[in-house]
């Protein structure tokens, strides 16, 4: 389905993002995305949504070239970024203002129910709270109907209990929609959590360090052994990510999981 | 929906006697005025002072009441108004379309802006000679003056919000792959609109300035003439009442702009919303 070859991206001042990146996601699949910071996870996601263009290699979607947003591909950015003068409706609705009146309103309240937030229609932006606003973003990408859906660290300014009851809420829409999600975190649990893939990040150049599968069932138990085993593994690739390929780093300096971001 | 209607009653109870305490504090800015007033109208009515310099209230309403009862009162603000009205459009309209393209273009902010920068310096009624040359006497020159003087406020509010909307907002629209047309219409526009109003209402407000100045330079109708016939005839009940009557009208079009344009920005998050909320 989105498939990237070999995609790098280099900056006009000769700063090397992301390099010679090949990654797959099937329909349906959950592929959380991890790494230090700076190491070009949002380079790469701004890259599939869209928002800018590879240096060389290739971004496809079901065979066609993704160069430009498309209707296919929804992001959620790490703040809701709805627009404040649009009520909570009015900003689910951005996106499908083409359609008939009736369809819209049907996906608006539709959307609605399924975040939770039925009965806030009419409020306005600056009425909600952080992971309610967060909720409608996810709601915004969503009655577009896309394939693939991006999120980049979209939980990381919220509470570990509200980001837990946004995993709820994300698995529930991916369940019925079975869009493929890609998903960016500094989260390890949340990638646990969330994933059935999950793909270790490099710093200078931005590259793909290993991928760990989770093969745990669903819903899954964050106090389980199994659960534990797989963030084990996780964390120690972060830190052999992170020595690793950077000799000129002093020796005995190992950094430890627990600071790897 | 229960969560809104409780919310509702909570900030109505707890903000039942603090307003009413404001309210009748608002009334204290009146006792100067009305102390004043009184005290004119009886220093007067003694003798100790003149009235032919200090017109008491009573015959500032008499001179009002008989251009009203004339329709001259109307002829003359219909004449002042139309020409703060035509300059407005004319001065707001070139603010809203430069500073819009110089906020949006920068080639053409760095082609126009300096000069408009340049320009601004220079106080407005230092034009009224060379515009007097240029345009004649009658409303052509008079019209233009005004123009200019809403211009800059415009220019430069529209020019700082074009500035300084969120690019993330912007790739909102980009993700949802909006057209250039539609960017504007459905992001630009409304995300520059606040800004735009109160940059509309400060040119208004310059625009009765400068209808003022302008018609003092010469007109054979207007408030402005009143002002300037009132000094030559020696009648300061006349000159006040124009001056009360700039006041009215100046107070009455910015709150129409303002009430028009409300409902427009009840989404802003800010101090002017919770003063009224
Ligand atoms: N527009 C840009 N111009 C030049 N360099 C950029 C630009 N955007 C990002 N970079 C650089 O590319 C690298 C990757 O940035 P990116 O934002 O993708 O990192 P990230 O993995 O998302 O980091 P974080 O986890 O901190 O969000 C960084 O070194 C950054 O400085
Ligand atoms: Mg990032």
């Amino acid at each position: 389905m989105l498939k990237l070859d070999s995609v790098s991206r280099i900056f006009p001042g000769g700063q090397e993002a992301l390099r010679n990146i090949v990654l797959e996601l099937a329909q349906g699949e959950v592929v959380a995305m991890v790494g230090g910071s700076g190491c070009g996870k949002t380079t790469l996601l701004r890259l599939v949504a869209g928002l800018d263009a590879p240096s060389t290699g290739s971004i496809e979607l079901d065979g066609a070239d993704l160069h430009e947003p498309s209707a296919d591909v929804g992001i959620i950015f790490q703040e809701p970024r709805l627009l404040p003068w649009l009520s909570v409706a009015d900003n689910i609705a951005f996106g499908i203002a083409h359609l008939a009146r009736e369809e819209r309103e049907a996906r608006v309240s539709r959307a609605l129910l399924r975040i939770g937030l039925a009965g806030y229609e009419t409020r306005w932006p600056r009425e909600l709270s952080g992971g309610q606003a967060q909720r409608v973003a996810i709601a915004r990408a969503l009655v577009t109907q896309p394939k693939v859906l991006l999120l980049d660290e979209p939980f990381s300014a919220l509470d570990a209990f509200t980001r837990a009851s946004l995993h709820e809420h994300l698995l529930a829409l991916w369940e019925t929609d079975r869009v493929s999600l890609l998903i960016v975190t500094h989260d390890v649990d949340e990638a646990v959590t969330l994933a059935d893939r999950i793909v270790v990040m490099q710093p200078k150049p931005g590259r793909i360090f290993t991928e760990i599968g989770v093969d745990l069932p669903r819903p899954r138990n964050r106090r389980s052994d199994e659960f534990h085993a797989v963030s084990r593994r996780v964390l120690d690739a972060l830190d052999g990510s992170l020595t690793e390929g950077q000799s000129s780093a002093a020796p005995g300096k190992t950094e430890t999981a627990a600071f790897w971001w | 929906m229960s969560d809104t209607t409780l919310t509702h009653a909570r900030a109505e109870t707890a903000s039942g006697s603090p307003r009413r305490a404001f309210a009748w504090k608002g009334w204290i800015g009146l006792i100067l005025p009305v102390i004043l007033a009184i005290g004119l109208e009886w220093g007067v009515r003694a003798g100790w002072l003149e009235g032919r310099f200090t017109p008491p209230p009573s015959k500032i309403a008499g001179t009002l009441g008989e251009l009203f009862a004339s329709g001259e009162w109307f002829r003359h603000a219909l004449a002042t108004g139309w020409r703060v009205a035509i300059g407005f459009v004319f001065g707001a309209g070139a603010g809203i379309v430069l500073g819009t393209l110089s906020g949006a273009v920068p080639m053409i902010r760095r082609l126009i802006d300096p000069t408009i920068q340049a320009l601004r310096a220079v106080p407005s009624i230092a034009w009224v000679p060379l515009f007097i040359l240029w345009f004649g006497i009658f409303e052509t020159s008079k019209i233009t003056l005004i123009a200019v003087g809403v211009f800059f406020p415009v220019y430069l509010g529209v020019l700082g919000a074009v500035l300084s909307i969120d690019r993330k907002v912007i790739e909102v629209g980009r993700v949802f792959r909006l057209s250039k047309l539609e960017t504007g219409r459905r992001i630009l526009l409304p995300a520059t609109l606040p800004a735009l109003v109160t940059s509309l209402r400060a040119g208004l407000g310059l625009g009765w300035m400068f209808v003022v100045a302008a018609e003092i330079m010469g007109a054979s109708e207007g408030l402005g003439f009143l002002l300037v016939d009132g000094q030559q005839v020696g009648r300061s009940d006349l000159i006040v009442s124009a001056i009360l009557s700039f006041a009215f009208l100046g107070f009455l079009t910015d709150a129409l702009l303002a009430a028009a344009t409300r409902p427009y920005l009840r989404w802003r998050d800010d101090l002017s919303t919770a003063e009224k909320a």
